[in-house]
């Protein structure tokens, strides 16, 4: 191992494991926020309860999310120095943007919201939580403009005196097409991600209520249908979403990365009408080796553009192709994980497609499901759409190797950048022991946080938190009135409206 | 002024911000055990939720200023970015587990209701406050101080070289100011017993924290210092003194924003003495200097005109909710615990 190679296990082990979070955290904000909405529109005490139980999940999730954020926005100059010197000008821009206009948005009414139950006018805590939510994906689309700089380079020039990227258009990089396509991709896997867990856990407890059978339970298992038929409608537009972003994201590649594309597809040779194959075999990574065993006729070409009988150019040609542009060296990204990830992406995404259908099935026509297997499908459902956002990213990130920065066929051939350019000059020693102790310190706190969520959805929503049914308000928190020591200037009950609605 | 000058000033006004607000928050983490008794004294548990509930609904969003102020930098003066983030490899890495490790102890700690899950929160919590607090010192004046430059421009200081006589009194300089700042804090924001706590201790660590604070602003007036910084010395001064007058007056609000003063005073000096460079050497024909470290002018209009917009907005909502939260808490508001058993 080289701390090159050290230094890119532990970027991608730090950013998977904080991709792992952020998509439940960018479509929960959102769903906890609508959930709200319901509440304070219909006054029905199920959507205040799903605010509550489905708000402390969020809380528990946002945490980490946060912790394991950090850590990114140091690691570009810490481990990959030379390509910070290279791309500043440019990148560094919607890096400071995402902090100026989502972070700061999101971490102060994310404490307003937490805190402001009976402190804020019932409206302006609504504000609070929508503003978090609108702050969430607002952060993804510049990180996601910026990862698409990476990926797509424009509205920069090449400057030979410094040598590094200069920005010429702000305008350009935060409308490059392939972040236009990539942030509702992301956004949609996000919003899946996060359907899928509000309908598995709703579904889930649904069964467990009707089964334990007494008016309580039974109760409650009512009351999670309406959750679980949002997290449904969720699921099912960001389907859609996911395919139709997915289709146009598929299609710029082709132009802008063909290497990425043709290893996807484990294209060795040019074709002409190419196949979409399903399953291939092969050994050790060798383009000359792989067996395609099972495959879908012209669909590979009709998915680059549209057109069946398209002449697609494969990893062979392309890699003679760079040979002659940027001179000797292998510019073929690993085309095993390529190849998997980019099916696996897909494949995973079945697990919530499964789960839709089902869930609609079973709760069609007011009724609630009590069968086994329902809540059996429903655990199964619930880590694979994490599972698929993982291997999209793996493939849309190592499918870019051996590039940081990935030369536009388009554009300025200067602004490339190859990884082994763009480390710093570490030693293998040093390296080595941060991935040790990054892997030390979010191996036990994602032991944790698995711990966490999982007593939390066992537990259930809380009947009788302090947030709904207070006292004789059972319509919810009263919203605070101004008076001294938290007293809701009345007068009435100082002893129990003395109390803060939450304390850490 | 040239713009990359502006932007040298932009990025110590986001440290500056960053040290008074996350200051605090270590200040109240350093506190927990030791204004918060001992673990099995009866009144333990609800004086620390007092501590940390001082800070919770804010800490979060005073946080933000590091990672905005790491990007602008990032933006800015890339070269410098670059350099100081991988120069001080060991020590950010030391401050990154700290802070991962206090984000998740504050919001995880109430959620489960057992002394063992607490203990362990509290030690996260005093991990990620004890750390970072020395370790900002520490890497902020080895920048002033100079580090090793090689020829190609990169930093090859080791841990050891930072660990010197300056540095190290730059981080407990700065561990100190945060510890009176945030007992300061503790007692603007708090009510009944932990108010007299906070103002005692405060009162207690004045002495030694003004003497330390002092050295440390005095060797680096005279190293580093430049004529109109003594004014930004005699603000750091004069603000601890008020603010040890102030605590003896029982003056709360007086005595936070004289800290608060200090703490800039302290920042705006360092930063004072580093102009016209962003990273010192100590070979000084090595030193990185702001023009050289700068991004493109286009990209300094562009973050110009994002940040002439964006920051007052921030500044306006982040100090609505210091208004909404204003109220002091005492034990007797603390909620009981509603995090869930301890269990297998």
């Amino acid at each position: 191992m080289t701390a090159l190679d050290i230094a890119r296990w532990q970027f991608g082990m730090t950013t998977v494991m904080h991709f792992i979070l952020v998509p439940l955290t960018i479509g929960l904000a959102p769903m906890v926020a609508a959930m709200q909405t319901a509440w304070l529109i219909t006054g029905k005490n199920a959507w205040l309860k799903a605010t509550n139980f489905f708000g402390k999940l969020f809380l528990i999730n946002f945490a980490l999310g946060v912790a394991t954020g950090l850590v990114q926005e140091f690691q570009f100059g810490m481990a990959w120095s030379e390509y910070s010197k290279f791309v500043g000008d440019v990148f560094g821009a919607p890096l400071a943007l995402e902090g100026l206009v989502a972070f700061f948005m999101e971490s102060t009414f994310i404490g307003l919201w937490i805190f402001g139950w009976t402190r804020l006018p019932r409206l302006v805590h609504l504000g609070c939580i929508w503003m978090v939510a609108l702050g969430v994906n607002a952060s993804a689309f510049f990180i996601i403009a910026a990862n698409s700089w990476m990926q797509h380079p424009v509205g920069a020039t090449f400057n030979p005196e410094k040598n590094r990227a200069e920005l010429t258009s702000i305008w350009s990089v935060l409308t490059n097409s392939t972040a236009l396509a990539a942030f509702p991709h992301t956004v949609f896997g996000a919003w899946l991600t996060a359907g899928t867990f509000v309908a598995a856990i709703g579904g889930w407890w649904m069964v467990r209520g009707m089964r334990r059978g007494d008016a309580d339970a039974i109760e409650l298992a009512h009351s999670f249908r309406p959750v679980t038929r949002f997290g449904l409608g969720v699921m099912i537009v960001s389907a859609v979403g996911l395919g139709i972003t997915g289709d146009a994201q598929a299609k710029l590649m082709f132009e802008q990365q063909p290497m990425k594309m043709a290893s996807a597809e484990s294209l060795c040779h040019t074709e002409t009408a190419a196949s979409f194959s399903i399953l291939t075999v092969g050994t050790h990574n060798n383009c000359e080796s792989v067996q395609h065993l099972i495959q879908v006729p012209y669909l590979t070409s009709f998915l680059a553009n549209g057109d069946p009988n398209s002449t697609l150019k494969g990893v062979t040609e392309l890699q003679q192709e760079y040979v002659e542009k940027f001179g000797p060296g292998d510019y073929r990204p690993n085309l095993f994980v390529s190849y998997w990830a980019f099916r696996f992406m897909m494949g995973w995404s079945v697990g919530s497609g499964v789960l839709a259908l089902a869930g609609l099935w079973v709760t069609r026509k007011g009724r609630v499901p009590s069968s086994k297997w329902f809540s059996r499908l429903c655990l199964i459902a619930l880590p694979t759409p994490f599972l698929a956002n993982s291997c999209g990213w793996v493939f849309t990130e190592m499918g870019r190797q051996p590039w940081v920065v990935a030369p536009n066929p388009n554009g300025d051939p200067t602004i490339r950048l190859m990884v082994s350019q763009a480390v710093s000059g570490h030693s293998t020693a040093m390296m080595a022991f941060s991935i040790i102790t990054f892997a030390a310190v979010y191996g036990v706190l994602y032991i944790l946080w698995f711990l966490l969520l999982r007593r939390y959805v066992i537990q259930g929503p809380d009947l009788h938190s302090p947030l709904d049914g207070h006292d004789d308000h059972d319509d919810g928190a009263p919203p605070g009135g101004d008076g001294p020591d938290g007293a809701d200037g009345t007068g009435a009950k100082k002893s129990s409206s003395d109390q803060l609605s939450f304390a850490y | 002024m040239t713009l990359p000058d502006y932007w040298f000033l932009a990025i110590g006004f986001l440290f500056t911000g960053y040290f008074v607000l996350d200051g605090f928050d270590f200040g109240v983490g350093m506190l927990m055990p030791i204004l918060g008794r001992k673990r099995n004294h009866p009144d333990a548990e609800q004086r620390r939720r007092v501590l940390l509930n001082t800070i919770g609904p804010v800490w979060d969003g005073n946080e933000v200023w590091l990672i905005t102020a790491g990007a602008a930098m990032f933006a800015a003066f890339p070269v410098w970015y670059a350099t100081v983030f991988s120069g001080f490899y060991l020590v950010l890495l030391a401050i990154l587990v700290g802070l991962i490790v206090r984000v998740c102890a504050i919001e995880w700690r109430g959620k489960i209701d057992d002394p063992r899950w607490r203990g362990w929160a509290d030690v996260g919590i005093g991990l990620g406050s004890w750390i970072p607090a020395f370790a900002w010192g520490l890497v902020f004046a080895n920048i002033v101080h100079g580090v090793h430059i090689d020829g190609r421009g990169r930093m090859t200081s080791d841990v050891w070289d930072l660990l010197n006589p300056y540095g190290l009194l730059g981080g407990v300089a700065l561990l100190g100011l945060f510890l009176l700042h945030g007992a300061v804090f503790v007692a603007l924001k708090s009510d009944g017993d932990v108010r007299v706590d906070a103002r005692r201790f405060a009162a207690r660590i004045w002495l030694p924290v003004t003497v330390i604070g002092a050295a440390f602003v005095v060797w680096t007036q005279f190293a580093h210092g430049k004529g109109w910084t003594w004014a930004m010395v005699a603000l750091a001064a004069a603000a601890l003194i008020a603010a040890g007058l102030s605590i003896r007056a029982d003056r709360e609000l007086a005595a936070f924003l004289s800290t608060s003063l200090a703490v800039i005073g302290v920042s705006v000096l360092l930063f004072g003495a580093l102009f016209p460079n962003v990273l010192n050497a100590t070979d000084p024909a090595r030193s990185i200097s702001i023009e050289a470290a700068a991004s493109s002018h286009y990209t300094l209009v562009v973050m110009s005109w994002c940040t002439v917009v964006l920051l007052p907005l921030v500044m306006i909502y982040q100090a609505w909710s210091y208004i909404v939260f204003r109220r002091r808490i005492s034990t007797a508001q603390i909620p009981p615990s509603i995090g869930l058993s301890p269990r297998a």
